[in-house]
């Protein structure tokens, strides 16, 4: 093993990696302005906005969940993952972009509005969130009056609704930020107290995070068809941030690996994030059919009318691809010890599992916005490519602020370095 | 003929252990095991211990348990006596994924600690065979076979040279019967 590691290199944020960001982001306006101006389709606008939430919410979410990470390595006082924590550090990082984005989409879905004909009235609808947010829908004798939504009004009412995600955001981009500033305050004075504060701020956070997130998740998605609820949802969203984020930092780590930077990483690394990732892969299949199977057990109409919308012959085929892609490809492709030990074999399943949580998240959204005028072309590949290109801008432009790739002065830093599995 | 069976050196820190399998090693001294109170790292590459196959038990057990459960609830409750549970088709997946999948990690998890038990040798009611009792306290103890091995004096001058603070020739190989 080699025990000798230049620590003080720092990343340097150039070359291929910056084109390809950067060519990313311009597909990704192109894609928008194309889905905005261009196409006339019925469901073009609508289609534009519900594919903005999809990925916005997915850019939010891995934020939040390089702040969910390094919370719970700093809970558990976790060794093994000290040496690569700069990289969720960079996700933190992102996180208050990222959150601008998300409440920009949000309110711009919420204030733009169309006229659509339902049950032959014509009704003003906003683009995003049309099931609560339709003008009149819980003011009593309007001819729109749903009592069902008056009933949640107290939730869902535009002040309260964006009021609660601006909330929410916040606490989250501040905690993140303090676990990153109190780690490069460690690197300059060293000792522990530091550390002390980043495991005293992870434990607040994390209490907070696991009351609000499923809230936040109720609100950013569920809402979408505000007659439906499901008391799992918060945490099948939980699971699908969890799986999706550990993907990312796994890939980002490889490919820095490979672009020559983090020759402290070992396979041993590799090999622990594959468990985590096998893991909670497993953990998310669970909760998905936790939510679908007690649904369809009791077969009462108001639930299970979310997965009739599913099973119709538009989504079906997408319905099972997300089993396939989420549950069989990590359960089959790493179960075994060698398996996540594989660079090459760890980041085909990263790459799966994100596209399969892409996928994951299209199946919450588009039933409820686009209904059966679902499609897959434009505006879907290039809000995809856009946001990640976005996505890894940012996150290696943040990465290459720090002084240095390893939080050298971590307690732990020495036992992460000789991590062997 | 020497008496010896079991050459140990007992090493008070595993570093300087670390350094004793190298030595020994370097003297082309086959290591029968080594016993040590806690996990080191790195010293199954050092040794050359072959990965365990417990995972490989481990995935039989799994298989088996959720074969066999699956087999007795669809004999039970499609075969031989169908019920009507709130008007579902009697052999209808999604009821079969909850025990299935509950009783493979069950088996899993069963098996393996069965499968760790028989293959080292421990189940309630037998002595733990343990060759220097200090080795799950506070000593680091390096195995060697004595019989075809050199001369049993080079190997603790080695085993001294490199920091053993003990080294025992012992006659039996386990000591934990008495």
């Amino acid at each position: 093993m080699k025990t000798e590691h230049s620590f003080n290199e720092q990343f340097e944020f150039a070359g291929k990696a910056k084109t390809w960001s950067l060519i990313g982001i311009v597909i990704g306006v192109v894609g928008i302005l194309y889905g905005f101006l261009l196409d006339h389709s019925e469901m073009g606008v609508q289609r534009t906005f519900s594919n903005l939430l999809l990925m916005s919410y997915y850019f939010v979410c891995i934020c939040i969940g390089g702040v969910f990470f390094l919370a719970y390595q700093y809970a558990a006082q976790a060794g093994w993952s000290a040496a690569f924590l700069r990289i969720p550090q960079a996700f933190v990082r992102v996180l208050p972009i990222a959150a601008l984005i998300f409440v920009l989409v949000v309110v711009a879905g919420l204030f733009t509005t169309h006229n659509i004909v339902e049950e032959g009235k014509t009704v003003v609808a906003p683009y995003l969130y049309a099931h609560w947010a339709t003008h009149g829908l819980t003011t009593p004798g309007s001819e729109n009056y749903d009592a069902i939504i008056a009933g949640k009004s107290a939730v869902l009412s535009i002040p309260s609704f964006i009021g609660a995600i601006v909330v929410f955001l916040v606490a989250y981009t501040a905690f993140g930020l303090m676990l990153v500033k109190y780690s490069q305050l460690e690197d300059e004075m060293g000792g522990m107290s530091n550390y002390s504060k980043s495991f005293k701020i992870a434990l607040i956070f994390l209490v907070v995070f696991g009351f609000t997130y499923p809230v936040f998740a109720f609100d950013g998605i569920m809402s979408l068809e505000a007659h439906w609820y499901s008391t799992m949802f918060g945490w099948y969203n939980l699971a699908a941030l969890h799986v999706a984020t550990l993907s990312i930092i796994a890939l980002t780590l490889i490919l820095l690996k490979k672009s020559g930077y983090f020759d402290w990483i070992t396979e041993n690394h590799i090999h622990s994030l594959g468990k985590l990732i096998f893991g909670f892969s497993i953990f998310w299949t669970y909760v998905w059919f936790a939510q679908f199977f007690l649904t369809w057990y009791a077969n009462m109409p108001e639930e299970s009318v979310y997965f009739y919308k599913r099973w119709e012959p538009e989504y079906k085929w997408w319905f099972w691809l997300n089993i396939i892609l989420n549950f069989c490809a990590p359960l089959f492709m790493l179960m075994s010890r060698d398996a996540k030990r594989y660079y090459s074999r760890m980041t085909t399943v990263c790459i799966v599992l994100i596209i399969g949580h892409w996928l994951d998240y299209y199946l919450m959204i588009m039933p409820g916005t686009v209904a059966e005028h679902r499609a897959f072309g434009v505006q879907e590949i290039c809000i995809f490519l856009g946001f990640a290109g976005l996505f890894s801008f940012l996150m290696l432009n943040a990465l290459s602020k720090f002084k240095s790739l390893a939080p050298v002065k971590h307690p732990f830093m020495d036992e992460s370095l000789h991590h062997q599995i | 003929m020497s008496k010896t069976k079991m050459i140990l050196g007992l090493f008070d820190d595993p570093d300087e252990m670390m350094h004793g399998i190298e030595k020994l090693q370097k003297n082309s001294v086959p290591i029968y095991d080594v016993y040590t109170p806690m996990p080191i790292h790195g010293i199954e590459d050092k040794l050359g211990v072959k990965e365990s196959r417990l995972g490989y038990a481990a995935f039989c057990f799994g298989c088996l348990g959720g074969s066999v459960i699956f087999s007795i609830v669809y004999y039970t409750l499609v075969h031989d006596w169908p019920m009507n549970i709130g008007g579902k088709p009697h052999f209808a997946m999604p009821d079969f994924v909850p025990f299935t999948f509950e009783w493979t990690i069950l088996w899993t998890a069963f098996g393996m600690v069965f499968t760790f038990f028989y293959a080292t040798h421990l189940f309630p009611g037998r002595a733990p065979r343990v060759m220097d009792l200090r080795a799950t306290d506070d000593r680091f103890v390096i195995a060697i076979d004595a019989k075809g091995n050199i001369p049993h004096d080079d190997i603790t001058k080695i085993l001294t040279d490199a920091g053993a603070v003990e080294v025992k020739h012992n006659e039996r190989k386990y000591v934990s019967y008495e």
